[in-house]
């Protein structure tokens, strides 16, 4: 590639490159006194893609190794609960209602995206609330909303079954997949002891819903993390903030999304997820095997709006190809990249693996930006 | 069987969104069956020499839901993305045909609508619909209108538009900002249809390649970022003109609602669908001077260099406005909208 450019330098913001600077110091600074990179977590799959569309990644990769963690809800989605999914979009007068990064997500012998090609009904949503009025515009299906995400979507979903109860609605249900995000981090924190993570970026939409107090438990394993936000700008920032307080040897949370999470979060949001779910006693994740109190079914009042309760579903023995590294990638133990099939028999159209699907999922973000 | 062998036994979606699995059908089993020395010129139109005349070629096939969108239909769709492929090629105009599949249960206004925006479209260029036909399917979706249309034009004397040409120093010029397209349909389907929401920028290239005339000899290639956006366009001409592409974010117009909605589904505005932007690789000699050309015509006012070619074997790669630089990479799956 050429080095001969006739751009005008100003493309450096004013504000974002003093920070820059900053970074660029500090970084030198640890590499020289740790005599390594710095190794750091972004929790989010929303976060790998914004590091590495911004270019961030690549200009602090001489001193920072950033690994992607659990938080793409696709990557961490037991391909057993996938099997189930796909069952219930081959029920006669189903019709699945789903995000449309679930489509391509591989079980055991069949993909949601194969199902619509083989003429099931699947429909894609980009509110949870859309799902509501798929059932109400189609009385005659069985429409099945497949409630997958995190704290971030989980209040979407709650609203979207309160709607539902609120239409009187009988041909609505949901298939509750939603998983938490502390408690996946105290897992891969008591998982691996050895894990020689320095820090952890985490996700600031969690953290506007939870508070930045969820994490307050971190510290309790002597890592110091930081809250971080998506702009440019609040990439940066949490950066910086973290390495101060890695510079300092301080177990601490940072909050450099302030202006939006607060310590005590959305108590509003909180509220609708406490009166529409309850914390299961374990849930099994992908890569990281079963967690206690890690994910949410609905309450009971509303069993009848809960599709594992209604539906027969069955789950193939369906073995998970033994290259795929998958597992091992979102606990920041292995990069995309030293997986075998990564970019040859896995890519974004040919997934074996859920974390090739979302162009947030940890693999998809290094196959599309890195 | 593996999950891999089932995937390629039945057609799905992706295979229709000229990523990595439409390669792979082109490779694997029309170019097969169809190869000849025109459809090896993988231009967006096939050049025919006829008698010492170049007539240029082209066909397209326009499925979009929804039938109409803010900035255009289909019918308007399917007239300007025929004309621009012959355009791009450096072919004038001269003659379409028509074909549609309708579905049984679409309004008869509807299609009154679309045909009439296919007529005013073509009236204004002068390029008539010469010949057509009509199939009706039973579709459970009335929606589900399919139009093809197939295009022929002369090619102006002296071009030669091609990706060999493309040498290290060119620079690279895009006629508008881009994704307006993508983002407006996506918009629609979000159902976000405020005056703030983005709008198509379906338009046809006719008026626009005839000011590049006098430039005709500095240009060595045009395209139409359509169907996997500028990111796409840039990487295929990059692969075929075995140079680099080194683009500058900063240069890239982007509208500022085509990337709140990229934004919001987590998709590149860069992969999104122009339907009215031309894409442009010259001599850096006349890049200033094609730029204010460009500016003076209507629709091309925001044209911009947006990067110049280096030497290489196939890559784009991407300055960022921190400084960053990073690859863009071919798009493999329909860009699919996330979770959180």
């Amino acid at each position: 590639m050429t080095e001969d450019y006739n751009f005008p330098p100003e493309r450096f913001d004013s504000i974002a490159q003093p920070l820059l600077d900053k970074i660029h110091k500090l970084g030198m600074h640890l590499f020289e006194k740790k005599g390594r990179k710095l190794k750091v977590m972004e929790v989010c799959g929303t976060h790998t893609v914004a590091y590495a569309r911004s270019g961030i990644t690549e200009l602090v990769s001489e001193y920072f190794d950033l690994r992607s963690g659990p938080g793409c809800p696709i990557c961490v989605t037991h391909q057993a609960d996938i099997d189930r999914i796909i069952s219930l979009a081959r029920k006669e007068d189903s019709l699945i209602v789903t995000f449309g990064d679930m489509l391509r997500v591989p079980g055991s012998n069949s993909t949601l995206e194969k199902e619509l090609a083989r003429g099931r009904r699947i429909e894609i949503c980009y509110s949870p609330l859309d799902a509501v009025d798929v059932a109400a515009r189609n009385p005659s299906a069985k429409v099945i909303l497949i409630g997958i995400g995190f704290e971030t979507t989980a209040p979407a979903i709650a609203a979207a079954i309160e709607s539902a109860e609120s239409a009187q609605l009988t041909n609505f249900w949901v298939y509750p997949v939603l998983k938490l995000v502390p408690p996946a981090l105290r897992a891969l924190l008591d998982l691996d002891k050895n894990l020689s993570m320095d820090g952890f970026l985490l996700p600031g939409h969690v953290a506007t819903i939870l508070g930045s107090k969820a994490f307050e438990f971190i510290p309790g394993y002597g890592l110091p993390a930081v809250v971080t936000g998506f702009e440019h700008l609040d990439l940066l920032t949490g950066l910086h903030d973290l390495m101060l307080l890695i510079a300092e040897n301080k177990a601490a949370v940072g909050n450099a999304y302030s202006h939006v999470a607060k310590p005590e979060g959305n108590i509003t949001a909180q509220r609708l997820m406490e009166h529409c779910y309850t914390v299961e006693a374990t849930t099994l994740w992908r890569g990281l095997g079963e967690i206690s109190a890690s994910g949410y079914s609905l309450q009971s009042r509303y069993d009848s709006f809960n599709a594992r309760l209604n539906f027969k579903t069955e789950a193939h023995d369906g073995t998970i190809n033994p290259l795929c590294i998958c597992g091992k990638v979102i606990t920041g133990r292995a990069t995309p990249r030293q997986c075998q099939l990564f970019g040859r028999d896995c890519t974004p159209s040919t997934p074996v693996g859920p974390c090739m699907v979302s162009p947030e999922g940890a693999c998809g973000a290094h196959y599309h930006y890195m | 069987m593996s999950e891999k062998n089932q995937l390629q036994d039945i057609i799905i979606s992706s295979h229709g969104d000229g990523g990595l699995l439409t390669h792979r059908l082109l490779q694997e089993i029309f170019y097969p069956s169809f190869n000849n020395k025109w459809l090896q010129q993988e231009g967006d139109a096939a050049v025919l020499n006829l008698n010492g005349l170049r007539l240029a070629m082209t066909t397209d096939s326009f499925v979009i839901s929804p039938l109409f969108f803010k900035g255009g239909d289909i019918g308007k769709l399917a007239v300007c993305g025929t004309v621009n492929d012959l355009v791009v090629s450096g072919a004038k105009p001269l003659w379409l045909s028509a074909a549609f599949i309708l579905p049984t249960g679409m309004e008869q206004i509807d299609l009154k609508k679309i045909v009439k925006s296919m007529e005013e479209t073509a009236n204004g260029l002068k390029v008539p619909i010469v010949t057509g036909d009509t199939k009706v399917v039973d579709s459970g979706d009335r929606d589900n209108l399919f139009i093809n249309t197939t295009g022929i034009g002369l090619v102006q004397p002296g071009i030669c538009f091609h990706p060999r040409n493309i040498e290290p120093n060119d620079v690279v010029i895009v006629s508008g900002s881009v994704g307006d397209h993508g983002a407006a349909i996506l918009a629609q389907r979000l159902q976000f249809d405020g005056n703030s929401s983005p709008a198509s920028d379906c338009a046809p290239l006719v008026e626009l390649s005839e000011k590049m005339k006098p430039f005709y000899d500095d240009i060595k290639v045009m395209r139409d970022p359509t169907r996997g956006g500028l990111a796409t366009t840039l990487i295929e001409l990059a692969v075929a003109g075995r140079i680099d592409l080194v683009l500058e974010e900063e240069a890239i117009p982007v509208k500022t609602e085509v990337s709140a909605v990229a934004d919001i589904l987590g998709v590149d505005p860069y992969y999104l669908a122009s339907e009215g932007r031309a894409v442009l690789i010259a001599r850096a000699a006349a890049g200033n001077r094609i730029l204010k050309t460009l500016r003076s015509v209507a629709g091309a006012e925001s044209s911009s260099i947006i990067g110049v070619v280096g030497e290489g074997e196939g890559a784009v790669y991407l300055r960022t406005r921190l400084g960053g630089t990073r690859r863009l990479k071919m798009l493999s799956g329909t860009p699919l909208p996330r979770i959180c």
